[in-house]
Formats: C-alpha cells, sequence, structure tokens
C-alpha cells in the first residue's frame, strides 16, 4: 500500500521524497507544484493537448493522465532530463518552430521520443506520431520541418 | 486515500475482496480524466493501480486453436504492431485510430472494456470478432461474451469484486477492418465507427457498430442478407446487393443527436462505411486469389 499524499518518485534519475500531495494529484500537477520542474505544462488536463508529455518507464505519455501516487516504481522523465533532445531543441529553435512556446516542451519530449524509433521519418509519419500535441501558433509546417532537419542531420552524423 | 500497486493478479484479488468499492485503475486515460475535472478525489476512495501488474500485460497466440488471449493490460501501442495486424487486423486498425501515441502508449484493451463507452473503437472492433472475456475474483472465475459484459452505456456486469484479466479473441480466416469518422484523424471520440469482419471459412460477415446506440451494436439483419448475397466463390456481390446490405445496417443503428453529430449523419455515415468496407474487403479477397 502506499499513501497517496506522501510517496517517492524517481525522476530524472533522482529519488525524491513528496510530501502532502492532493489525493489523486496528477504526476503532472506534482512535477510542477512539488517538483518545480515547470517544463511540463498543464492545459487541457484530459490527455488532449500533449503539452504535458513526458517519459515514464521510456514511454510517451501525458503526465496529466498518470496518477502519481501509483509512478512510485517507474522512472520519469521530463524536458529538463531529456539529455538527447539538445539537437531537438536546437533545430525547433533554427526552423522557427516556437512562437509562444507552451506547446514547445511537450513537441520535443513527443518528437525526441518519435527520432529514437524512427531514422528517416516522411512528413505524414512525424505529423501521425505528433498528432498529440497541439499548438495553436506555427500551423505545424515549421514543427514538421525542425523534425525532418534533426533526422537528417542525425543519419549524416551516423554515416 | 490509499493506493494499492500489487504486483499479480491474486494480489489483486484479495485487494478487490477486502475493497469491493476501490477503483481499478488501468492506463488511467478515462479515469484521470474525470479525477482532473473533479479537482481530485474525496479522501475515501481507494485505487487499485494495475500498472504493475506484469502477467496482465501478457498475451498467448494459439494459431491452432486460432485464438488470442490477451492480458487486460495490452496496450493499444502494442496492438497496432505485429503479430496482432496479420491475426486480428480490425482490431489493430481500431487500436491505430485510438487517441494518440501518448494515449495508446497509456490505455489498454481492459480497459477500453471497462469503461464500456459505446465509441469505444477497441470493444467495436471486438465485438465484430465475437470477443469473450475472462473475468476473476477471489471466489472464482468466469467466461462472459463481450456483448453480453456490456449492458448499456458505461454499464458494464462486472462485479464489484472482479477484474478483467484477459479477452479471448478468435483468429478469423479472411478479411477484416475497421473504420471510423471523426473530425480529424486523431484524438477523436469517434461519430460512427464500423468493424467489418468477412470470414471466408464459414461464408460469414460480421457487423458491428460503434457510437449509434447505448452499447455497440451486432447489424445482424445485414450480415445475414450481405453473407447470403456475396457469391463467395468469387468474392464479389452485385451493386444492389450491396446497397441492400449497407442500408440494412444503417438501419440496425440507433443513434442520438449530440455536440459531436446527427443522427441523421450517423446512420448516413454508417451506411457509407458499411458499403466501403465490404467492397474493399471482397476486392482485397478477390485480388488475394483463392486461399
Amino acid at each position: 500500500m502506499n499513501d497517496d499524499r506522501d510517496f517517492m518518485l524517481t525522476v530524472n534519475g533522482t529519488t525524491v521524497e513528496i510530501r502532502g500531495a492532493a489525493p489523486g494529484a496528477s504526476l503532472l500537477s506534482v512535477l510542477r507544484e512539488h517538483l518545480g520542474l515547470t517544463g511540463a505544462k498543464g492545459a487541457c488536463e484530459e490527455g488532449e493537448c500533449g503539452s504535458c508529455s513526458v517519459l515514464v518507464d521510456d514511454s510517451l505519455v501525458c503526465s496529466c493522465l498518470v496518477l502519481a501516487a501509483s509512478a512510485v516504481h517507474a522512472h520519469v522523465t521530463t524536458i529538463e532530463g531529456l539529455t538527447q533532445s539538445r539537437d531537438v531543441q536546437a533545430a525547433f529553435v533554427e526552423c522557427g518552430a516556437v512562437q509562444c512556446g507552451f506547446c514547445t516542451p511537450g513537441l520535443i519530449v513527443a518528437a525526441t521520443d518519435f527520432l529514437a524509433q524512427t531514422s528517416d521519418p516522411d512528413p505524414d509519419d512525424i505529423r501521425e506520431a505528433l498528432a498529440g500535441n497541439l499548438c495553436r501558433c506555427t500551423g505545424y509546417g515549421r514543427i514538421i520541418e525542425a523534425v525532418v532537419s534533426v533526422a537528417r542531420e542525425r543519419r549524416g552524423a551516423a554515416t | 486515500m490509499p493506493v494499492y500497486l500489487p504486483d499479480t493478479t491474486e494480489e489483486v484479488l484479495s485487494l478487490l475482496a477486502a475493497h469491493p468499492n476501490a477503483m481499478l485503475l488501468a492506463g488511467g486515460t478515462d479515469v484521470m480524466v474525470g479525477i482532473n475535472h473533479q479537482h481530485g478525489l474525496r479522501q475515501e476512495t481507494s485505487i487499485i493501480a494495475l500498472r504493475n501488474v506484469s502477467e496482465l500485460s501478457r498475451y498467448t497466440i494459439d494459431d491452432t486453436a486460432s485464438t488470442i488471449s490477451l492480458g487486460a493490460s495490452v496496450t493499444w501501442t502494442a496492438l497496432e504492431e505485429a503479430p496482432f495486424v496479420e491475426r486480428v487486423r480490425c482490431l489493430a486498425e481500431a487500436a491505430r485510430t485510438v487517441g494518440s501515441r501518448q494515449i495508446r502508449n497509456a490505455g489498454t484493451i481492459g480497459g477500453n472494456i471497462a469503461t464500456a463507452s459505446p465509441a469505444g473503437d477497441g470493444v467495436c472492433a471486438l465485438v465484430a470478432l465475437d470477443a469473450q472475456l475472462m473475468l476473476s475474483s477471489a471466489t472464482g472465475s468466469r467466461q462472459i461474451a463481450l456483448t453480453d459484459f456490456v449492458t448499456g452505456p458505461k454499464r458494464t456486469s462486472r462485479a464489484d469484486n472482479e477484474v478483467i484479466t484477459s479477452v479471448e479473441v478468435p483468429i478469423v480466416k479472411g478479411w477484416q477492418s475497421y473504420a471510423k469518422i471523426g473530425v480529424r484523424n486523431a484524438m477523436v471520440i469517434s461519430i460512427a465507427g464500423v468493424a467489418v469482419v468477412l470470414n471466408t471459412e464459414h461464408r460469414s460477415v460480421s457487423i458491428a457498430l460503434g457510437s449509434v446506440g447505448p452499447v455497440i451494436i451486432r447489424a445482424t439483419e445485414a450480415e445475414t442478407a450481405l453473407a447470403q448475397q456475396i457469391d463467395w466463390e468469387r468474392c464479389s456481390i452485385s451493386a444492389d446487393d450491396l446497397d441492400d446490405g449497407a442500408r440494412l445496417a444503417a438501419t440496425a443503428a440507433s443513434p442520438i443527436t449530440d455536440h459531436r453529430s446527427t443522427a441523421a449523419y450517423r446512420k448516413h455515415a454508417v451506411q457509407v462505411l458499411t458499403k466501403r468496407l465490404v467492397q474493399r474487403g471482397l476486392r482485397d479477397l478477390a485480388e488475394r486469389g483463392p486461399s
């Protein structure tokens, strides 16, 4: 049994103690309000927008849909700890894929996860892979462009 | 509010026996939406989270007996890929239409069934495939047809002390597919969904309709009519007979008008999707040749 108010979480490789979480608190709210990790954003809180995307045991999920107290044995990786996203972040900046920036951390987490599984995606694959992340500014074209450019660079570096 | 994190099905069953009012938490993609909207949970609610019960994430395939046993915690992401695509294609196709990658990584087939939404994509495919469920409690196990298990919108015959352990899915010879209508490809609750199975061995047709009634509906009259009118040797059907079959499928639908669509559009969508799928299936079977 695990008390839903006080529990341990492993986030970005460090195990931390959470005290006094609200009953039913989502992983998103605990990351933001207890750990000060504000990269994951809260918008819809129903899994629709993807701005709270994180990795739980290397699986891309919406942190708003994870009961924080149920993730005690899992490894959580947030944008703050996603070291393999450096080139994705740079490409987003270079391609102008960031405007207001609210969706950006979630998109970077989702794109980084996707690029780890696919080396040569076509734009349709990218659109399908990022369909769970809403951006209301860019119209997505530049985001797709950024992901294509990371894949191209990584393939170039690999040969 | 205690959160229980059992590691085995046996532990789940004893926890359910001790806490029959506990809430079972699978992928969380529905349950957590409710909790977030209510701004948390009441202090007295207990939760049994199934995420660490690894045996519920397993599946077994028996190609000789032509069945797949899916653990209740198998995710949509798993179902989208091999070995399911080749064996239960309409379920794999339904899986790919669910939510987004984030949702498919978390959401489970058992959760979809227990939620019992009339719009459940996985449930629609499984109803067309005549899936059976296995449920367990501390006092025993039972098997029940999925169509008998779901008793109404978001209502099932699950007893408080029971957990869905697996879904038994027949592997059907022939052709099968799932199609749905929504405002976009991702993250939609379907406006109408249709699963069609053309069973070339028994020369039968199964058609399940989603989002057009209080539960997933089988279009039995359309199934019988189409099975009789299809020329199974040539895998073809006359245009008139196909139209009649599709119309019968629309007759079986009893949709409502709500914020997502109108009843009339939903009926129309069922007719179009049924026709399209049967046509596509017969064409694919004809191209494949006699097996």
